[in-house]
């Protein structure tokens, strides 16, 4: 009671505002780092980046020239990790929507899917070598690299894609099979165009994450120094967030500026990966409504 | 009373929810070109007998039903029954309306696109027309066709829906309250076009609306916590009801 006779001097109105300024610095908070980050990156490398630089191939031990095969090498990996956990994930997210019935095996499934999401990267790394590397004789490559951050990444892929299959309305699917479609082509036709903007904004997140990852393919995928670009996919390749750590501590007599305009790079990168992703969902919003 | 061969019969039916007993031991007839209204209180169980007749019912895990439904005296629950073939003979048309979020073309044409049975462009083209066309849309749309579903008005989005289950000529067709989010115009416009359709459907309403049964009906069933109380003429059901529930509930005394 005597709580309440104290603040009750104030009047709510006063509280109120307290307590939405106290809320708003909380939040500026937390742009302040992002800021300055991005401050330092593009102050410190901006001076370094050039089409040059975007185009090249590293030279003299990767004090100079460019990072050519980096850049290309990263959206390799990528890619290559998008083609085998997007079809994964989304066949995962349907069976798991649509069609798995509520028993212990569902229940384990989903299970380890949360538990895969919080496992730390450099495990997937391990496990990599140990699975693809070794055991499955793939050797240090693109392939190897690929599948591990496969793994890594299908636990975003089939959390989105579950929401966005899980957002479609229950009236389209009743609409469909009430016409006489099978549940397949209910799924096909219908649920699936309509779940497709938020799969693809999942996957999107997926590739920022696949992009910017260093423990996965720090023993299962990346080359130290390799001035052209793979082969094949059994060939072991150059990416960014590898070749960062690289140049930031085993390259002596580097400049600073090359060393801030990879990091810009790979910001960059994963950035715009994120933006693209949140315009696919504004627009898909905006079009619903 | 019903004494020519009937479409579609649910014969001592019991309609389980796991353990709640939504419909208790109907035993009704649907006859050919004749409109059927299954009327009664919100929470009767209309609705749930309604989604017998397709085995929408299917969807609901924890619904089991006994007693035995009858198309055109083949069992509909029998283990050879293909629940796609049957859909296609007996349509629905929702409470809500629910259009795809695709073009009013793509709408009309879904249930033809899914089960293949247009050979080409211009024969789809037509079905399309005469369906939009047989739901009293075609006026309205026949400019707009490419337009989204979603921009279409209510009563005009519930008529998309009654084309759109009206493309794959079905036999039968059954209708959830389709005019119950409706306005008056649209409602008239719904109902004039049941009376239209029922010159080649098979039709069974469900209503709360006991003018819109009375208007539109030539049978009538009163449904009352999960009982099927009265079933009969319209006419008869209205004027001189045999079950004192029945009664009350057309005069209005509760529901």
């Amino acid at each position: 009671m005597k709580f309440k006779t104290k603040l009750s001097r104030l009047s709510p109105n006063t509280v109120q505002k307290i307590a939405f300024a106290g809320l708003l610095a909380a939040t500026s908070l937390v742009l302040l780092p992002v800021l300055l980050l991005m401050a330092v990156l593009i102050g410190k490398g901006v001076t370094a980046l050039s089409w040059t630089f975007l185009t090249d191939i590293p030279r003299d031990g990767m004090r100079s020239g460019g990072i050519y095969p980096v850049i290309v090498g990263t959206c390799w990996l990528v890619g290559g990790t998008i083609a085998i956990a997007l079809p994964l994930g989304v066949a995962a997210a349907i069976y798991l929507t649509e069609y798995a019935r509520r028993n212990f095996l569902t229940w384990t499934i989903k299970l380890a899917i949360v538990n895969l999401a919080g496992v730390p990267s450099i495990v997937y790394g391990l496990f990599g070598l140990g699975l693809f590397v070794m055991l499955l004789r793939c050797g240090v490559s693109m392939l190897s690299g690929s599948l591990t951050l496969a793994i890594l990444v299908l636990p975003i892929i089939i959390t989105s894609s579950q929401e966005a299959l899980a957002s479609v309305p229950q009236s389209y699917r009743e609409a469909s099979l009430a016409l006489g479609a099978t549940r397949w082509q209910t799924i096909w036709h219908c649920v699936l165009p309509n779940a497709l903007p938020g799969i693809m904004t999942g996957a999107i997140l997926a590739i920022g994450r696949a992009a910017g990852e260093t423990a996965p393919i720090l023993f299962t995928a990346a080359a130290f120094y390799l001035p052209h670009l793979p082969n094949s996919v059994f060939d072991p390749v150059m990416a960014l967030p590898y070749h960062l750590y690289v140049i930031a501590t085993q390259i002596p007599n580097i400049g600073q500026d090359i060393r801030y305009a990879t990091a810009l790079v790979l910001v960059a990168m994963v950035l715009g990966m994120s933006f693209f992703a949140i315009i696919i969902r504004w627009h898909y919003r905006k079009k619903r409504c | 009373m019903l004494n020519e061969p009937y479409k579609l019969e649910a014969i001592n039916l019991d309609v389980y929810y796991g353990q709640v007993k939504a419909i208790r031991n109907a035993t009704l007839q649907f006859l050919p070109n004749k409109v059927h209204a299954l009327i009664g209180p919100s929470g009767c169980g209309k609705s749930t007998f309604l989604r017998i007749f397709n085995r929408m019912n299917d969807l609901i895990k924890a619904a089991r039903i006994a007693g035995r439904v009858l198309l055109d005296g083949q069992d509909v629950y029998a283990k050879n029954m293909d629940v796609t073939e049957l859909r296609r003979k007996v349509g629905m048309v929702f409470q809500k309306s629910n259009p795809f979020p695709k073009t009013i073309y793509e709408n009309v044409a879904y249930g033809l696109r899914i089960n293949g049975s247009m050979a080409n462009k211009a024969e789809l083209d037509a079905r399309v027309e005469q369906s939009l066309k047989d739901a009293a849309l075609w006026d309205e749309v026949k400019a707009v066709l490419h337009k989204n579903a979603l921009e279409l008005s209510g009563g005009q989005q519930q008529r998309l829906c009654i084309a759109r289950a009206l493309a794959i000529k079905p036999e039968i067709l059954l209708m959830d309250e389709p005019a119950s989010a409706l306005d008056p115009i649209s409602t008239g416009k719904i109902e004039e076009l049941i009376y239209e359709l029922k010159q080649r459907y098979t039709i069974v309403i469900v209503t709360h609306n006991m003018q819109q049964a009375a208007r539109i009906s030539d049978f009538t069933g009163f449904f009352l916590l999960g009982e099927l109380v009265e079933y009969g003429k319209t006419a008869e059901i209205f004027t001189q009801p045999q079950d004192k529930r029945t009664e009350g509930y057309i005069t209005g005394r509760f529901g």
